[in-house]
């Protein structure tokens, strides 16, 4: 019988129910008490989480924390209960969720003023999802945490009712998620009736030693329909561009810094430990490396032609997801730790770009570009906060962005990639490109004053409401989130150690036949000691080239009006364009249309080429 | 006739998801998504049938119990996923109730916020 | 997109899927056959807990993880729902006027079905543990029969009958219960959730270990949420109209 080391077993479901019972507490106790203490409340029981999560992630770096619930361990081989595993990029994550949620709490305290209580309760709730997800080591309960993650989501996205855009961003968000768990739940199905089990690791243990077939290919699409609607891989993406248009500031950071990451980590976390065996390593790897190009290219593409800064933030998301499903889908262990690096170097410099975008809406009661041409010139801190962030998207060192892009074009070489540094420079140019473009517009009142005319096919960010009563200065509570995240993310490019620390999560993270020996025998993990460095020259060349390259795009967006009509491209490139706006439409029929295409072309091709 | 019960959770699936996209309001759409979740319903609880077995409820006073019951596990996953479809369903349709008192309409082609 | 190209789309997409789950579905092991290991040790798992309703037992024991998910669930989206519904900056909620006209026969029904109902609930409530039934299903026949008194004509009968701030904290207890059982069994149990309390004669009442506490906790948040949801509903539809003034919280 093995006996499973109990030391630190009971944090994983402390994690997880810490949030849960404070939200119980701000809902029985809002009305009684005054503001500052609801905040104070729901802000500490986050930085609790905060700390659970800091000491599992230092105990499971030496080898994964595998806990029974309800101490129903392996009897003769099965177990009748739920496992939770945690890795560390599981504990990576949940960290990453605990970190973003205080500061977000934090930020909200002068920034959201409806809904008071219930705010608080629907944020620690979506935090409990958020832990359950990234620490479960069963399907089934991966599904309910989803759900959980869900229904708080979308009560968040659509909270300003008095806002017609939040209440169809919600909708289109509701609608297309729920489809995808559903979905996902009957891949789920599929398995158990395969196999009898829902844990992953003995799913992956059965499905090791069976035949391939079409029902292990058919449940493999359907879960990734779940993982990667929340991931937003093209062509599922449509929703999120919505949801992050209309959502409050600080639910947005949540949104992009962790939870669309979250469906990437589900994705591949069920792919090493369950299907490696079953399904072809070069299939697998040919996905998703091409719908990660495609989802980069559509999301910059989107990006550059975005007049509402939350909305371009959010096609920047979309792009950078493409680049991170690239990443992971080299399949080794260099590109998991540059995608990990990227993923949270990234989740510091959004969710601070996002807060930003908050601030401008408090400020100006907009987030167009257009309409803010200058406005925000007499800032003193705003404008060069906007500037580094900017910059850190376009992926200047020492930011931690830098950092995971360099290691993930190196993965993308050696795996036999040759173009795949040419996709990640561009990418991040653009995107960076963007941002800087805005940050040049509306913090500096560079460019000439464009006519101001909104397009139909266009969503403008003029008539978004006010989260909140109209600001004259930014207060600390607000300024220190932002300043905290972007420091954030220059300490993972400069602290030292990172790489290689990146390096063991991966490792431990590829490695899924001892996830089922540890989860199911209790056999302790070996993992390599490396010691890499941090900064190769080539990276940094590249670095330096996207973060020009991206002020460069930035000049042209601002200045080469001119140009752009002159160029000989200028015509071929109108219809795909126009198309490709027209593609976004909101409306949710066409997203479910899209799904149902991009599923199909999933299929396609994991399950073709081998039979 | 062993898959027949199968085919029929597929059919919800896509069903479902064939009224959402020829949708014209959306508390139409919202409950086409109940059907297509239903579609799961039946895909669990097919899976978990035995032909001949009992329920996995032993009662009280309790009879012998055997193990040729039909699958219990199926059947508490179908009552979560009920649960939360009833739950995420009144949710969206809060959802159109605020859309129809803001625009007026819940016909997705007339709601155009949300482009490009 | 117009109809018909989203309709082509759609067309060219969910014939390709749909050729994929019937072939994976032509895979699965036959209907009705006897391939089920997990019932198996389910089973023998109930029996060794004294919990003769096998569903509740995987349902609160084994997988209890599950379903303080799945409250919290409930409870996210209650709240959820009472936040979208909770009236806008250019609305007021006015004073439900009773009244209207309902038949006797159907003021008397609902007047008598509603204590009926209430019972059969906690029944079900109650005796999840042994019987068919348990905390959600049980919750959701309470909280749907003080809705009785709607039906037989009477909302501000309703109202007094279900005073809401008493529901809310009647969720949050029963969602904060269920969490503390959790955690009390790491205190005592050494794992989360752990069947802690002596678990009593196979078929009886009292059996079942923290599967009876659990299912209280469970029906209580439920039968508190159903009715604070429908409640919000009801108040969007009979008390909340536009005009000036603070919407009241």
């Amino acid at each position: 019988m093995p006996v499973f080391d109990t030391g630190v077993a009971w944090l994983p479901p402390v994690a997880l129910t810490i949030p849960i019972l404070l939200s119980a507490a701000v809902l029985v106790g809002y009305r009684r008490v005054r503001r500052p203490v609801v905040d104070a409340v729901a802000t500490a029981g986050a930085a609790c989480v905060v700390a659970v999560t800091a000491a599992l992630l230092a105990r499971s770096s030496e080898g994964r924390v595998v806990t029974w619930s309800a101490g129903w361990a392996p009897s003769h081989g099965f177990s009748v209960g739920i496992v939770l595993v945690s890795d560390p990029v599981g504990d990576g994550i949940a960290l990453t969720a605990a970190v973003l949620v205080t500061l977000a709490l934090v930020f909200s305290w002068r920034y959201v003023e409806s809904a008071e209580g219930h705010f608080h309760t629907l944020v620690l709730l979506f935090l409990a999802g958020m832990e359950g997800f990234a620490l479960t080591g069963d399907l089934f309960d991966m599904f309910v945490f989803f759900e959980l993650m869900g229904a708080a989501a979308y009560a968040l996205t659509g909270m300003k009712v008095e806002d017609v855009g939040s209440l169809q961003g919600g909708m289109n968000f509701g609608i297309m998620n729920s489809l995808g768990a559903y979905m996902a739940l009957m891949g789920v199905g599929f398995l158990y009736a395969r196999t009898g089990n829902l844990g992953l690791p003995q799913l992956g243990e059965v499905l090791d030693h069976q035949p391939r077939s079409t029902l292990v290919v058919a449940a493999f699409v359907m879960l990734m329909a779940g993982f990667l609607v929340k991931g937003a891989m093209a062509p599922f993406h449509f929703w999120l561009a919505d949801a992050h248009a209309v959502a409050p500031a600080p639910v947005c950071v949540l949104f992009s810094g962790v939870m669309v990451p979250l469906g990437v980590y589900a994705a591949f976390r069920v792919y090493w430990v369950v299907f490696s065996h079953q399904l072809a390593p070069g299939d697998i790897r040919r996905t998703f490396v091409v719908m990660g190009a495609v989802t980069a290219v559509v999301g910059s593409v989107m990006c550059l032609t975005s007049r509402n800064f939350k909305r371009l933030l959010a096609y920047s998301t979309i792009a950078h997801v493409g680049l991170f499903l690239s990443a992971l889908g080299y399949l080794t262990a260099a590109g998991t730790a540059g995608a990990l690096l990227y993923v949270a170097g990234h989740a510091g410099v959004k969710s601070a770009l996002f807060l930003i975008g908050g601030v401008m809406l408090a400020r100006y009661g907009s987030v167009d570009e257009i309409d803010l041409h200058g406005r925000g010139r007499d800032t003193r801190v705003m404008k060069w906060l906007a500037v580094a962030g900017g910059l850190g998207l376009a992926c200047l060192p020492p930011f931690g962005t830098a950092l995971g892009k360099a290691i993930s074009e190196d993965a993308g070489v050696s795996a036999g990639y040759p173009w795949a540094p040419a996709l990640f420079v561009v990418v991040s140019a653009l995107t960076g490109g963007a941002v800087l473009r805005a940050t040049g517009r509306i913090y500096f009142g560079m460019g000439p004053r464009p006519e101001g005319a909104e397009r139909p096919d266009q969503t403008s960010g003029s008539r978004e409401e006010r989260d909140t009563r109209p600001l004259r200065r930014v207060p600390v509570t607000m300024l220190a989130p932002i300043v905290v995240l972007l420091l954030g993310s220059l300490a993972i490019g400069v602290v030292p150690g990172v790489h290689s620390a990146a390096q063991r999560a991966a490792e431990f993270f590829v490695d899924g036949a001892a996830y089922q020996r540890q989860a199911l025998l209790a056999a302790p993990a070996h993992v390599a000691a490396a010691h890499l460095p941090e900064w190769t020259g080539r990276g940094l060349a590249l670095d330096f080239a996207s973060a020009a390259l991206a002020v460069l795009v930035a000049g042209v967006g601002l200045w080469g009006g001119v140009l752009h009509e002159r160029l000989p491209l200028a015509r071929l490139r109108r219809r795909p364009l126009a198309a490709l706006r027209a593609a976004h439409s909101g409306h949710v029929g066409d997203y479910v249309a899209w799904l149902l295409v991009g599923l199909a072309v999933l299929g396609g091709f994991v399950g073709l080429p081998h039979r | 006739m062993s898959v027949y019960a199968y085919v029929v959770s597929v059919w919800l699936l896509l069903v479902g998801a064939f009224g959402i996209v020829r949708s014209r309001n959306l508390i139409h759409a919202v409950l086409c998504l109940s059907v297509s979740q239903s579609g799961t319903y039946v895909l669990l609880l097919a899976i978990g049938y035995q032909r001949g077995a009992s329920p996995p409820v032993f009662g009280e006073p309790a009879t012998k119990p055997t193990f040729r019951v039909v699958d219990p596990v199926v059947q508490a996953m179908t009552l979560t996923d009920v649960v939360v479809s009833a739950t995420v369903t009144a949710l969206l349709l809060a959802l159109a109730v605020q859309i129809h008192k803001r625009n007026g309409t819940l016909d997705p082609d007339e709601l155009r916020n949300l482009q490009g | 997109m117009s109809r018909r190209a989203r309709l082509m789309l759609f067309l060219a997409g969910g014939g390709g899927l749909c050729a994929l789950l019937l072939l994976g579905v032509a895979d699965l092991p036959p209907f009705g056959g006897s391939f089920h290991p997990y019932r198996t040790h389910a089973v023998a798992a109930a029996v060794s807990h004294a919990t003769s309703n096998v569903v509740s037992s995987v349902n609160f024991d084994q997988r209890g993880l599950d379903t303080l998910g799945e409250e919290s669930i409930l409870l996210a989206s209650v709240i959820g729902a009472a936040t979208l519904l909770r009236p806008a900056k250019d609305e007021t909620e006015r004073a439900a006027l009773g009244g209207g006209r309902t038949l006797e026969s159907t003021r008397f029904l609902g007047y008598l079905m509603m204590p009926v109902t209430l019972v059969i609930g906690f029944d079900v409530i109650a005796h999840g543990h042994v019987t068919p039934g348990g905390g959600f299903q049980g919750g959701v026949v309470v909280g749907t029969g003080i809705h009785l008194l709607y039906v037989a004509g009477n909302y501000p009968a309703l109202q007094r009958a279900r005073p809401l701030r008493a529901f809310e904290w009647g969720e949050a207890i029963g969602a904060g219960a269920f969490a503390c059982v959790g955690l009390a069994g790491i205190a005592v149990a050494g794992a989360f959730l752990a069947d802690m309390i002596p678990t009593g004669t196979f078929g009886q009442l009292f059996s079942g270990g923290t599967v009876p506490l659990l299912n209280g906790a469970v029906g209580v948040e439920v039968a508190s949420g159903t009715a604070v949801l429908l409640a919000k509903f009801l108040e969007q539809a009979i008390m909340i109209r536009p005009g000036p003034g603070r919407g009241r919280r």
